[in-house]
């Protein structure tokens, strides 16, 4: 097997030191993609001719002595809801086949000027609906750990791809944890920023209020270069942040002197985790502690309600994101149906999955008349109380820290006939994207060889803290060193 | 029998929808191109590609907001795009954009002329429910001679260019005063430049709520809802016929059904489209592509300063400032088209009683000639200033310039240049007009005879004949001053 891909500083310092080229590193990683697939099958697609042909122009950018970012000429591998010009984007879904998008997303955009180089689209559940990537028309992804797990999800291709050393880093879309919980699953950093950070322009949406482009990579440095190439405003988006993004890299300090650490003491009771998970998150907050940062409780009165309202306002959001799929005017169109409602219906039965059809159905209960004030109203109520809650939190705290996932990666198949489990393991990660706050997910651990990650919150506006304490919990800590076996 | 004479009431309100006048659409750049080829105007939002957003046309709200001012509306500082979700081919998203729960503006009202007792004019004042703005849907084309049979076409020129919709409250009484409010509404939406309100081409939709009930009760009756009604006359025609069918429904002793309903013009009959069991389940919930939609204060108060003068403000002032009788004026604020044009020309030429018989007779006559309308004429107010300041000064004659009046409403150009090309300016040389006269006065000795015995009248007689040996060009004024030397020797 070819050589395992190091992390974006690492390849930096080598393309700078002129011991390689992008062109060489783009064709590793494109070989490792390709050997990978019948064991991970962390993508869905590669663009092997084109990103060598990027490389080459980066090369010749470089030795004109002009580098346009940290992560010029390197690569990067981007989820399959994300459009770039030119290419196929599917969502893993039947019912998105053969579409080629003639427009480029934001997130992309700022890759493409960053000079970073897409080498393909991951995997994911379809639609991004799911905790597993096992719900992908092209069939599930694998965990570089054990290939019997699952890389959780939904953003699981780009976490395989990532702990698996194909690639330096990824991008994701976290709507519920679809990035934190994979990252967690996989043994990688990955983050969701404040909602807003990212432009969601050409990501296709599952929940609208709640969706929020990511980072992976291997550490959170990597992720700070990742995000600074993709954060900002744009007007394109009504729901971007005016403000510009920080410079993330200049705060990553390695000093946690004086910082506050919450924890919430809803998050930390024994029921309903692993004990071994909850075991590796109290020993990373030890280590934190040791490293200067004081820990004092908080509470999220309302955190209890989280999955609930959270899945009555994706649902809802996305049962009206999804109807424009309707076999009109691009993707998957039934053969031979006689009328507008017998094409409507057996286009997107044959479409879309049984999962991403719950989904709808479910939404569409909550949004209909005589439902709507008992759901969807009363879950955005309940958002607002959880919001709040964090506002009052973090009066007390910087960052707070909680479990990413209450337990390790399962197997595929071991949840996809318990909904309800599979829908509970996002416990510690929707009350983020609800109150719309940045979240973090780094490896903090192992029980039975399987990654632990810790999530670190920061208030709205501050993927700063969160990054300043993962990099020096790496700073202190090897977990995000471990690669898996194969990978090696 | 006229059921406006009969024992039910007639109940009414309107639901209007008007295109904003933006250069493009409500949510996308993509511009509004009214002809242009079917989907050739559109923009990746317009056909709700993955992963597309919507992003507020400015403009637009601005035009909103001055629409809701003029009809007198309370404009919210807080509204919401809401949406409304159903499935269609010529809706790209599956929603259409609109508002529901905090719409743009409320309250309001519109008055519109009506006659009083004794044939007084009067005025009532309809009340409006509420202005709120969205996007349209495309266009299906179901024709089979363009989409082949058993097929549609979709055309998504329209989706998404920008609309008001301006609800009425139940206040309207008659199928002409259903005509009259929406009159009144298509002037505001012109004098105010929101929109250009033309029916025709599918700028001003309207869907008209029937119901009868018994006279002296305050009860609603069961309403149909006329739908796709694209003018007055068919308005008028189909809320007659409905009221007719209602009013023979109710006598049967049956039950109105609440249901939507078409025109058809050719058999003067209304017809159902689909029967409403329950009420429609658009499952309206705010859109989280955007944000609350926020205006301060002085932003509603800057486009309340900046309101543009409405039709009833234009015809009271062309009376009080230039004379002008109320019909004229209100002749000449019928569009604000013809109300700019007068007005420039009132201004250019000086004496606007002059300038407004001008355009009320020939300048209107030339248009329906032509079936022009004033904004497609090349004609300008300077040009007819000019024509009748040439008549004033006697370089032309009245004749002569009516007789220029229609090529220049078709085709423009300069009056002067055309009454020297046509060879129409007014004889003025003495010794020519003294040549005509002395020739006339010899041709007609009894006539002169007449006149110096005292019958002075026969002077219009000679200077008819002056004229006609000039061919209709000699200065008048000189004429009468030639003959009244000569007969008075």
């Amino acid at each position: 097997m070819s050589e395992r891909i190091g992390t974006l500083r690492e390849l930096r310092a080598a393309l700078d030191a002129r011991q390689t080229s992008s062109v060489e590193i783009v064709g590793e990683c494109l070989r490792r993609a390709e050997a990978s697939q019948e064991t991970i099958h962390a993508f869905v697609g590669l663009r092997a001719e084109a990103a060598l042909r990027e490389a080459e122009a980066a090369d010749a950018r470089r030795g004109r002595g002009e580098v346009r970012s940290p992560i010029d000429g390197l690569p990067i591998a981007i989820k399959d809801n994300m459009v770039q010009t030119g290419e196929p984007t599917h969502c893993a879904s039947r019912i998105l086949e053969g579409f080629i998008s003639p427009y480029t997303s934001t997130a992309v955009e700022g890759l493409e000027q960053s000079g970073a180089i897409v080498i393909g689209r991951t995997n994911m559940d379809e639609f991004a609906m799911g905790s597993s990537t096992e719900h992908s028309v092209d069939g599930p992804t694998r965990n570089p750990w054990d290939p019997s797990r699952t890389p959780g999800g939904s953003s699981g291709g780009s976490a395989a791809a990532v702990a698996a050393r194909i690639v330096p880093a990824a991008l994701g879309s976290d709507t519920g944890g679809s990035i934190r919980q994979p990252a967690s699953f996989c043994g990688v950093v990955g983050i969701k920023p404040t909602y807003g950070r990212v432009s969601r322009w050409g990501l296709v949406a599952f929940a609208s209020s709640l969706d929020q482009i990511g980072a992976f990579a291997q550490t959170a440095a990597d992720c700070a270069w990742v995000l600074e190439a993709i954060a900002g405003h744009d007007p394109r988006d009504s729901t971007s942040i005016p403000e510009p993004a920080p410079a993330y890299s200049g705060v990553l300090s390695g000093d946690l002197s004086g910082l506050r650490l919450g924890l919430p003491k809803e998050y930390f009771v024994a029921e309903g985790v692993d004990a071994g998970v909850l075991a590796a998150v109290r020993d990373a907050v030890a280590q934190l502690e040791r490293a200067g940062a004081k820990t004092v409780e908080v509470s999220l009165p309302h955190a209890r309600y989280a999955i609930a309202t959270y899945y009555a306002i994706a649902n809802a959001e996305a049962s009206s994101n999804l109807a424009r799929f309707d076999g009109v005017r691009y993707g998957h169109r039934a053969a031979g149906a006689k009328g507008l409602t017998e094409m409507y219906c057996r286009t997107r039965s044959e479409g879309f999955g049984a999962e991403v059809k719950r989904r709808i159905l479910l939404g569409t209960y909550f949004l209909s008349a005589g439902y709507y004030d008992a759901y969807y109203r009363k879950a955005q109520q309940v958002r607002t109380l959880l919001r709040g809650d964090f506002e009052q939190a973090f009066m007390a705290c910087d960052a707070l820290v909680t479990p990413t996932s209450p337990e390790v990666a399962f197997r595929l198949g071991e949840k996809t006939s318990d909904l309800l489990t599979m829908y509970l393991s996002d416990i510690y990660t929707v009350s983020a994207n609800l109150a719309g706050i940045p979240a973090l997910s780094t490896p903090c651990g192992f029980v039975d060889g399987l990654p632990v990650g810790l999530q670190i919150l920061g208030p709205a506006l501050d993927e700063a803290t969160p990054l300043r304490i993962a990099d020096a919990f790496q700073r202190i800590t090897d977990h995000h060193l471990a690669c898996p076996g194969g990978a090696a | 029998m006229s059921a406006s004479g009969g024992e039910f009431e007639v109940v009414i309100g309107l639901e209007v929808h008007a295109h904003l006048r933006t250069k493009s659409k409500l949510f996308s750049p993509a511009p509004i191109l009214y002809g242009a080829e079917p989907n050739h105007s559109v923009h990746p939002v317009c056909l709700a590609l993955p992963g597309v957003l919507p992003v507020l046309n400015e403009y637009a709200v601005e035009l909103a907001i001055r629409a809701s001012i003029a009809m007198n509306c309370e404009v919210h500082q807080r509204s919401i795009f809401a949406r409304k979700n159903y499935f269609y081919p010529d809706l790209p998203k599956g929603y259409q954009i609109s508002q529901y729960e905090e719409p743009l503006a409320t309250g309001g009202w519109i008055d519109i002329p009506t006659q009083g007792a004794g044939g007084a004019a009067n005025k009532k004042r309809i009340r409006l429910t509420r202005i709120h703005m969205e996007e349209d849907a495309g266009k299906s084309i179901h024709d089979d001679a363009i989409a082949g049979a058993d097929s549609t076409l979709v055309d998504l020129n329209r989706a998404g260019v920008p609309l008001v919709e301006i609800v009425s409250e139940p206040d309207i009484r008659s199928a002409e005063e259903a005509t009259d409010y929406l009159r009144a509404v298509r002037s505001i939406l012109r004098f105010t430049d929101v929109s250009d309100a033309d029916m025709e081409k599918g700028h001003l939709r309207c869907d008209v709520n029937v119901s009868l009930r018994p006279r002296g009760s305050d009860e609603y009756g069961t309403r149909t809802e006329l739908k796709n009604l694209n003018s007055f006359r068919f308005i008028e025609e189909a809320v007659r016929a409905e009221i007719e069918r209602q009013t023979e429904v109710l006598r049967a002793g049956g039950e109105v059904r609440q249901c939507t309903l078409a025109y058809d013009p050719q058999s003067g009959r209304t017809s159902v489209l689909r029967i409403k069991e329950d009420a429609d389940d658009y499952r309206y919930f705010p859109d989280p592509d955007l944000i609350p939609m926020l205006l301060t204060p002085e932003q509603i108060e800057r486009v309340r300063s900046e309101l543009p003068e409405l039709a009833e403000q234009r015809a009271e002032r062309f009376q009080s400032e230039w004379d002008l009788s109320e019909q004229d004026a209100v002749q000449l604020t019928a569009a604000p088209s013809i109300a700019n044009f007068f007005q420039a020309a009132a201004k250019q030429h000086g004496a606007p009683k002059v300038v407004a018989n001008w355009i009320l007779r020939d300048v209107m006559q030339a248009l329906n000639e032509l079936e022009l309308a004033l904004d497609d004429s090349p004609f300008s107010p300077e040009g007819l200033a000019k024509l009748i300041r040439m008549v004033d000064e006697g370089k032309t004659t009245v004749k002569s310039a009516r007789g220029l009046v229609a090529e220049l409403v078709e085709s423009g150009g300069d009056p002067e240049a055309l009454i020297a090309e046509r060879g129409l300016a007014a004889v003025s040389d003495s010794g020519v007009l003294e040549q005509a006269v002395a020739e006339v006065l010899a041709e007609n000795p009894e006539n002169v005879e007449l006149y110096r015995s005292g019958e002075k009248k026969v002077v219009n007689f000679l200077m008819g004949q002056v004229m006609r040996k000039t061919q209709g060009k000699a200065d008048p004024a000189a004429v009468r001053e030639i003959l009244a030397r000569e007969l008075g020797k």
